[in-house]
């Protein structure tokens, strides 16, 4: 099984070389898909050899693919093909000359992505952040507008010192296991209990990598490139960064815990995470209720999760499950609103919430997938994230943090209610002169609401759909199920958290 | 003989390290901070040299002499490039320079007292100097927050890249080799990227003037 530890790293740059060259001109804009599928099949591959008691290495231990691994793996390949084959539609309109380009730099991007979730080393991990700063730079950059320069800008600086100071706090960490003997970087050595490490360069090396890599996983107060950056990229990348890079810099954050939990105890980052984590809820909130665009909105509610996840981080070994579950159900959703918030802001042409009303009646094919993700966004059942944000409440009940998780529940309501507030602004009532309104489309829904959603797997994209239908129905079908598997996802999620639990 | 004469050279490198830094806040015009910013990466590559040769590790040479062709050359080389484009190329920073110094003063001072609460437990004489790294990452943030300029906060992130390298050889003789490849690469590209951006920038506003970056906000 060791092949799929290099399938998701060396297929993606074959695929963007071929892009840049001209040499995937018959597989038309389909490269960034085929990436996805490898890194999404390596995954799956890398899962089954995990549940049967594996542990697939290559490179003298460079890559290596516990249960972790090999589920976040999974959240990169199940992201970013909800991502680049939702957003087909989009990328179509591109300008020609940048189509390469743009392909090429979203399948490294997925390379570097799964180089960092399966390295276990935490320097390379740290090489394959930073390669995802560059890469997304340019598709940031992509439209080419004044604001889009100005988010790719502070991007790319808030991007860089953030994860300088992550490497900062790495270089302390080597430093601080000197006294092993031999000086290493692999999550698996240092995260073992019965190392002589240093414990205040352990200390003081934890906090700055924790630092660093939450101002890549948009955590308040280093949260401010985060709306810039994805309101101005097109819809297909907001979707990856929001659902991947968000995810796989928690993910670092989750293994430097380890490694600090081993030395220094528990409290010192759960301090830390919680105080992010709840200014985050706080930010979100406060600029939730009066958003006026709808991709800023969806970035807030990406700040928001993350606040959620980093609270769930803060109470430990309890909520890991329900946190990794997350990192999936958030993904899938919020890759999928972002695609459909591309679509919308193409036959829109308006980033307005206010300019936007009446959505279900003019453009159901739109307007029905919009509203069913939103309601799994803001945590109705039976999407994933309501069981996950249940988890983490219930599990910082349980753990003595019942301030923390009181204040995360009172901040959550008021999201929901402002997410609320604004779905139901841009898509109920009635249209206001009615010039737009689709026969054709307004037919839709009367036959089966239930049928738009789940029966149309035509291949041409719909005229109401205005873009490949399918992605988005296997993602959210995907986050309304997933939580109800006990076996095997159950017993996965419950093997990754053991490996953060320092038991393997 | 070379134990006698490496507490020194330890001290010459790290001393002029630190003095490339103060002299990059005190001067205002982009091309002489380039210029001290290619001398800052000679007396960085000096050191890693000093500390192979002490510990006799030939892999150690190889990193400095990445170190030189990467910091002392090709960034200050992009960078000139990038600045000779520009019609403007002094800085009307927020802090005059003796408030600048000042700060820069204080700044190493706070890194002494962190650092000595950090290696408390490390008597060697390149743990000694390691606080000279963390004034540097300070100073590094310094120029980031307080110059207008796209150019300066490039200064600003390289000066803080070197802080950081200048800790890791002090505390831990350096990271492994391929890791000191990855990261000079990724510097080198982000400095490309955003030598790219303040091409587009000037193409589009005329000047490179960061605080015209104001039309995104809530």
């Amino acid at each position: 099984m060791n092949f799929a530890l290099w399938t998701p790293l060396a297929v993606p740059v074959v695929l963007a070389v071929l892009s840049l060259t001209g040499g995937a001109r018959p597989l038309g804009r389909l490269g960034p898909i085929a990436s996805s599928a490898a890194v999404l099949l390596s995954g799956l591959l890398l899962v089954a050899a995990v549940l049967g008691g594996q542990v697939p290495t290559l490179g003298g231990g460079l890559l290596r693919a516990d249960a972790l691994s090999a589920y976040m793996l999974t959240v990169v390949g199940a992201v970013g093909l909800v991502s680049t084959w939702g957003g087909l539609g989009h990328t179509e309109k591109a300008p020609g000359r940048f189509a390469g380009s743009y392909d090429a730099l979203i399948s490294v991007f997925l390379a570097a992505m799964s180089l960092a979730v399966l390295a276990d080393n935490i320097g390379l991990m740290w090489a394959a952040v930073e390669a995802t700063t560059i890469t997304t730079a340019f598709l940031v950059g992509h439209h080419r507008t004044r604001s889009s320069l100005e988010a790719a800008w502070k991007y790319v600086i808030l991007g860089s010192v953030g994860v300088a100071i992550a490497l900062l706090g790495i270089v302390l960490i080597y430093a601080a296991s000197r006294g092993t003997g031999e000086p290493t970087l692999s999550w698996l050595v240092l995260s073992r209990t019965d190392l002589p490490l240093d414990p205040a360069l352990i200390r003081a090396g934890g906090a700055l990598a924790v630092l660093g890599f939450a101002t890549k996983a948009g955590l308040a107060p280093m949260h401010s490139w985060l709306p810039d950056a994805h309101s101005q990229a097109p819809a297909p990348v907001s979707g990856l960064m929001s659902g991947v890079l968000l995810a796989v810099a928690l993910y670092a954050i989750l293994r430097i815990q380890t490694i600090t939990d081993a030395v220094i105890g528990p409290d010192f980052l759960r301090v830390m995470l919680s105080v992010g984590g709840l200014l985050s809820l706080f930010v979100a909130a406060a600029l939730l209720i009066r958003q006026r665009d709808f991709k800023r909105m969806l970035a807030y509610s990406s700040i928001e999760h993350m606040g959620m996840m980093a609270v769930g981080a803060a109470i430990g070994p309890a909520a890991l499950p329900a946190v990794l579950l997350y990192m999936l159900g958030h993904g899938l959703t919020k890759a999928t609103l972002f695609v459909l918030s591309g679509r919308i802001l193409e036959v829109e042409g308006t980033p307005r919430i206010d300019d936007v009303r009446a959505l279900l009646v003019r453009r159901p094919g739109l307007a029905v997938p919009w509203l069913i993700a939103m309601a799994a966004l803001v945590g109705f059942p039976p999407f994933s994230i309501f069981f996950s944000e249940v988890g983490i409440i219930v599990a910082g009940f349980g753990t003595g943090m019942g301030v923390v998780v009181g204040i995360a529940l009172v901040l959550l309501l008021v999201i929901f209610a402002a997410l609320t507030r604004l779905t139901v602004a841009m898509t109920i009532g009635a249209p206001a002169a009615a010039p737009g309104t689709d026969p054709a489309g307004a037919a839709l829904p009367g036959t089966d609401p239930a049928g738009t959603v789940a029966v149309p797997v035509r291949a041409t994209p719909d005229r109401s759909a205005h873009g490949p239908r399918l992605p988005l129905i296997l993602a959210l079908a995907t986050t309304a199920v997933v939580a109800f598997i006990a076996e095997p996802v159950g017993t996965l999620l419950a093997r990754a958290a053991a490996v953060l639990g320092g038991a393997q | 003989m070379f134990d006698t004469v490496f507490p020194q050279l330890i001290g010459l490198c790290t001393g002029a390290l630190l003095l490339t830094s103060a002299l990059m806040v005190w001067r205002h015009s982009l091309l002489a901070s380039i210029r001290l910013l290619s001398v800052q990466g000679f007396a960085l590559a000096a050191l890693v040299a000093v500390i192979g040769l002490e510990e006799g590790e030939a892999e150690v040479i190889i990193v400095s002499v990445l170190v030189l062709l990467v910091k002392g050359m090709a960034l200050p080389w992009v960078l000139a490039h990038e600045t000779r484009a520009t019609t403007r190329t002094d800085e009307a920073p927020r802090l005059n320079p003796t408030a600048g110094l000042l700060t820069v003063a204080l700044l190493t001072i706070l890194s002494y007292v962190v650092a000595s609460r950090l290696l408390s437990g490390d008597t060697s004489i390149s743990a000694h100097a390691a606080p000279i790294g963390l004034a540097m990452v300070l100073i590094g943030f310094l120029l980031l927050v307080t110059r207008r300029q796209a150019g300066s906060q490039l200064i600003g992130f390289l000066v803080l890249d070197n802080g950081i390298a200048t800790v890791a050889f002090l505390t831990s003789g350096g990271v492994p080799l391929f890791l000191e490849l990855g990261i000079s690469l990724d510097v080198l590209l982000v400095v490309v990227i955003l030598y790219v951006f303040a091409g587009r920038m000037r193409n589009k506003f005329g000047n490179t003037d960061i605080d015209q970056l104001r039309k995104l906000h809530d």
